[in-house]
Parts: structure tokens; C-alpha cells; sequence
């Protein structure tokens, strides 16, 4: 005999509950000091730090050192809200059960993973509002010259965001405690900056370092960011003698799918199965 | 407590099929088998405890029932459908209480409560899910800030918010103190009196005793006695034991005719008194002990 299950309405599409996450994701986020503080204040604080320090010097292409710097610390910032802000979040979720909370009321996991998407899009959004005045105020940092390149701004930005979301779903499965992820994904963003060009002109780096960075999407991100905001002339000071837009894209949408097929493999919710 | 409607959505024509069935299920961790072809059946209606001794594999039955854990053989039907392959709209009519957290310790338990109402078509309304696990009060304080009592009765409303047809209870009280432990019995009545079938897995005896229709005694992966709390381990319960003490010390025999025995001894004492005489049946505990104890002869 079946049982029907008529009497019973459709569960709610993934549509409804990805907005009931990311309201949710967002609320929490802002209720969470430690992480708002961090979010927005590491990019802040060290174009301050930075600004102040290294203000007068001029990089190659005659750039003034803090407009270089901005490229390389918004692009961290959106690391930082992405990747780490994920990576983090997710290995914590599931360590407390929440995800398995999610998973026992059928949640579909693309509505979970549109939430923090979602939450990404508004804390990166928020987190650039933020830095971008203190540069152009602080630092005399000019902002993009005209809507081509506040559009090159926005991709880069955009596409950036989606592949450390992807990346940090995708690394939240590594095997080991919430904390000790933690540590480990704070540990190698901090590597990668210096590896990418963050904190030194990304061309003066050895050719090694350069190389290790080349694979990852920072390197390529900060590199967009400076396609926006520095002067035309000065991408001809790039490893490649130009701005390389292709090949950023090409990168970053390439680290999207990659993300995306681990994620599908890797992605549970629970912290071992048997 | 306030007992609220507590009716799951109706289900038309189902109502004779069992509401669980479970046939050699089998399952092993690493080479050990956890579950070594068992069987089950629970009613709809009823309340079904699991009753066990610590892994002994009462959490990974349940976790097969509920499909978030795969087994390696045996049939299953939840509600009429396999779990492993069962979809969204099953899951809709299954609740169940776990141990994790809400969606987050910065919301307020109504927050939470009104979050989570968005995962389903037929959300019971926030406040009467309030008034029914009693945290009305607390509907404003951050989830972070409740007892380890509250987050179970939290944990409660999560598990029936939509209506669900069938309940399962995983070691509910476990760490709970004797007050909170006779409040939530009161709710898993309330619950049954709605229609709601319960299973539910717990090591107490006293709470399998109070709650369940039916006990299952699950030991080595198998279960290994089924029936009614008062009859469980009926033919175990049949023998008594008679202890005195003599010259030799104290003496214990165990006979299924204790008066038979009595009569024997107290014509070889015709005048002085039989001291520390006793007569004892095992109760629900020794019944279970016994039940639960391995070929050995040392519990599990």
C-alpha cells in the first residue's frame, strides 16, 4: 500500500530557501564582531599602515606606491571575504551541527551555497565601500578614470568573489577541526599575498615566487585590480607588458569550475560518513 | 506545561502500513559490524523506544532510517519509502530532534524558530511552538545564552516545526537533569496524544519504561527482544531467586517455584528463625542486563 502524501503542499523551491539564507547568513555575519571588525578593518588598517609608511615611494611606471597598493589590498579584501570568510565558516557550521540540522530538512545544497554567495556579494560590496574613500581621501589614490574601467573593476571583483566562494566551500571539506582550518587557510592567504604582489611590486619578485603565484587566483586578481586603477601606461611594467585581461579571466573562471567540481565531489555535511 | 494541537498533517489511505520497517539491515564500520541483520517494525502511532547499551548501534539505526547514513544490505521503508533514495518530500514528513546546534548561537530563539519556518510548506506557528516546549519566555534570548535543557527543548520545536508524520528521538534527555527530563516526557506525550509516531533511542530504562508502547532491546547489532515495557524479558522474569544465610554463609536459589523452595526450607528450620531470607524477581534492569549481555557473560 502507499502512502499518499497529497494532503501535504511541495516542500519551498531552492529559490525561497537560497533567500531565507542569505538573510540569515547576513544577520549573523553583522552579529559576529570579531569577523565584521576583521573583514573590514584588515584592508583599511593596512592601507593606512602602508599609506603612511611607503606614502612617497614611487614604483616603476612612475605609480605612486599607495595606488599600487590599493589594487593589492582590495584584492585581499576580497580574498578575505570570500575564501576565508567561507572556508571558515563552513568547517565551523558543520563542527557545531548546524549543517547537519540543514541536511536532515532536505535543504537543497545549492540553496545553502547561493546564501553564502549571497553573503559574499554584500560584505565584499560593503568592505570596498569602505576601503575605496579612505584611499581616494586618505592617500590622494585617484579611482578609476572613466565606466571602462569601473566596469574592469567590477568584473574582476565579481568574477574574484565567485571563485573564493567556490574555493572556500571547496576547502571547508579538508579533514581536521574547525580551528586548525582556520589557522591553516589564514596561514596560506597570508603567504599568498607576499607570493602575489600584495605587499611588493608583483615584477621585482623572483621569478619563482612569481611562478607559484601564477597558479592562484589572487596573483591574478590583484593584477585586474591594477588594470583599474592604474594609469594605461603602467601595465606595460606587468610581468607580460600588459594588462592581461584575458588571461585573468581565463584563470579566475578557470578556478570557478575547478572549485565547483570538487565542491560537488567533496561537499558534505557531516563531518565524517561511514 | 501547555499542551497545544500537536496533529501531524493527515495521511490518506497509509494508515495501516507500518510506519517503519527494517529487514537484516547490516552495516559495518572499518570490517566491524555495527548492525548484523536487523530487524525492526514500528507501528504508526506508537511510541517505539530503542533500547541499548553505548555502541551498541541505536545511533546508526536511526541515522539509516532518517537517510543520512548508508547501509551496506537489508530493506528499509520510512513512511513507504527507502530513506537512501527517499526525496524532499519525504524528508518534509519525517522530524527529527538532533543533537546539533540551531542555525546559529547570535539568534534569538524565535529568530531561529522563524528561520527555519522557511524550509517548510506547513510550518506549525512560531508561537505555538513556543508555548509547547515552554520557552516562551526565552523567545528573545540569543540561542549562545540558553541551558543545555533549553537548547534541547529548542531542538524539540526544530524537529515537529513542520508537522511531521513520524519523530525520532536520538538519546533525547542524555545530560539533561531529572526536572527537564519529566518536562520533555510530558512533551513526547503531548506529541503522541497529536497521532505522531515516536521512535526514539535512550539508555535509561526508566524512560523507555514511562514512554515507549513497545521496547526494542538492541545488543550486538541485532534485536534481540521486542515487547511492551512490563513483559520485556518475560521468560527471564518467570525466576526468582531465594537467598538466606546459614553456618556455610549465604546461600541463593534461583527456581521458577520459589514457594516450592520456601516450603523445603522453612520444614528444615521447623523452630528457628531463617535468617536474611529473601525472595526477588529481576527487575526491568536485571532483565535487561541480562538481555543485553554478550555470550561471555559480561555486559556489552
Amino acid at each position: 500500500m502507499t502512502v499518499s502524501t497529497a494532503a501535504r503542499p511541495a516542500p519551498p523551491s531552492t529559490a525561497r530557501i537560497a533567500l531565507a539564507r542569505v538573510g540569515v547568513e547576513l544577520r549573523l555575519f553583522a552579529r559576529e564582531r570579531q569577523q565584521v571588525v576583521f573583514s573590514f578593518a584588515y584592508p583599511v588598517v593596512m592601507m593606512v599602515v602602508f599609506g603612511s609608511v611607503l606614502g612617497g615611494d614611487v614604483l616603476p611606471g612612475g605609480v605612486p606606491f599607495p595606488q599600487y597598493f590599493l589594487a593589492g589590498i582590495a584584492a585581499t579584501g576580497i580574498m578575505l571575504t570570500s575564501f576565508q570568510a567561507v572556508g571558515t565558516a563552513i568547517a565551523a557550521e558543520r563542527e557545531a551541527g548546524q549543517l547537519e540540522r540543514l541536511q536532515l530538512l532536505g535543504t537543497p545544497p545549492a540553496a545553502y551555497f547561493a546564501g553564502k554567495a549571497g553573503q559574499v556579494l554584500v560584505t565584499t560590496a560593503a568592505q570596498l565601500a569602505l576601503l575605496l574613500p579612505v584611499a581616494r581621501y586618505g592617500y590622494d589614490v585617484p579611482l578609476p578614470v572613466d565606466l571602462g574601467h569601473w566596469l574592469t573593476f567590477l568584473w574582476v571583483a565579481a568574477l574574484g568573489a565567485l571563485a573564493g566562494t567556490v574555493l572556500g566551500i571547496a576547502v571547508s571539506a579538508l579533514p581536521g577541526s574547525a580551528s586548525s582550518l582556520t589557522t591553516s587557510i589564514s596561514a596560506f592567504a597570508i603567504v599568498l599575498q607576499f607570493f602575489s604582489g600584495v605587499f611588493f611590486a608583483f615584477p621585482e619578485l623572483p621569478g619563482w615566487m612569481q611562478q607559484v603565484a601564477a597558479v592562484f587566483p589572487l596573483r591574478w586578481l590583484t593584477q585586474g585590480m591594477r588594470s583599474a586603477f592604474l594609469p594605461e601606461q603602467a601595465g606595460a611594467f606587468e610581468v607580460a607588458g600588459g594588462w592581461e585581461h584575458g588571461m585573468t579571466a581565463l584563470v579566475l573562471v578557470a578556478w570557478v569550475i575547478i572549485g565547483v567540481m570538487v565542491c560537488v565531489r567533496t561537499f558534505r555535511w557531516r563531518r565524517a560518513d561511514g | 506545561m501547555t499542551t497545544t494541537e500537536a496533529a501531524p498533517l493527515p495521511t490518506t489511505t497509509g494508515g495501516l502500513a507500518p510506519a517503519v520497517e527494517v529487514r537484516g539491515l547490516r552495516k559495518s564500520y572499518g570490517g566491524k559490524a555495527v548492525l548484523d541483520g536487523l530487524d525492526l517494525e514500528v507501528r504508526r502511532g506508537e511510541c517505539f523506544a530503542l533500547l541499548g547499551p553505548n555502541g551498541a548501534g541505536k545511533t546508526t539505526t536511526i541515522e539509516v532510517l532518517e537517510g543520512v547514513r548508508r547501509r551496506d544490505a537489508g530493506e528499509v521503508a520510512v513512511l513507504g519509502e527507502d530513506p537512501a533514495t527517499a526525496g524532499r518530500a519525504w524528508r518534509a514528513r519525517i522530524g527529527v530532534v538532533s543533537q546539533g546546534e540551531g542555525a546559529g548561537q547570535a539568534l534569538s530563539v524565535r529568530e531561529t524558530l522563524d528561520h527555519f519556518a522557511r524550509y517548510t510548506s506547513t510550518p506549525r506557528p512560531t508561537d505555538e511552538l513556543l508555548a509547547a516546549v515552554g520557552l516562551k519566555e526565552k523567545a528573545d534570548t540569543r540561542v549562545g545564552r540558553l541551558s543545555g535543557g533549553q537548547r534541547r527543548r529548542l531542538a524539540v520545536a526544530l524537529g515537529v516545526q513542520g508537522r511531521p508524520e513520524l519523530v525520532f528521538l536520538d538519546e533525547p534527555t542524555t545530560g539533561m537533569d531529572p526536572v527537564a527530563r519529566r518536562q520533555f516526557w510530558q512533551l513526547v506525550r503531548d506529541l503522541r496524544a497529536g497521532g505522531t509516531t515516536v521512535l526514539l533511542t535512550t539508555h535509561y530504562l526508566d524512560e523507555a519504561a514511562e514512554l515507549a508502547d513497545r521496547v526494542g532491546v538492541i545488543a550486538g547489532g541485532r534485536l534481540v527482544e521486542v515487547a511492551p515495557p512490563a513483559e520485556l524479558g518475560a521468560a527471564l522474569r518467570r525466576e526468582a531467586t531465594v537467598r538466606w544465610r546459614d553456618d556455610g554463609g549465604w546461600r541463593a536459589v534461583p527456581t521458577e517455584t520459589p514457594a516450592a523452595v520456601l516450603r523445603d526450607l522453612l520444614a528444615a528450620h521447623p523452630h528457628a528463625e531463617v535468617l536474611g531470607l529473601t525472595v526477588t524477581r529481576p527487575d526491568l534492569e536485571d532483565v535487561y542486563l541480562q538481555l543485553v549481555a554478550t555470550p561471555g557473560g559480561e555486559p556489552r
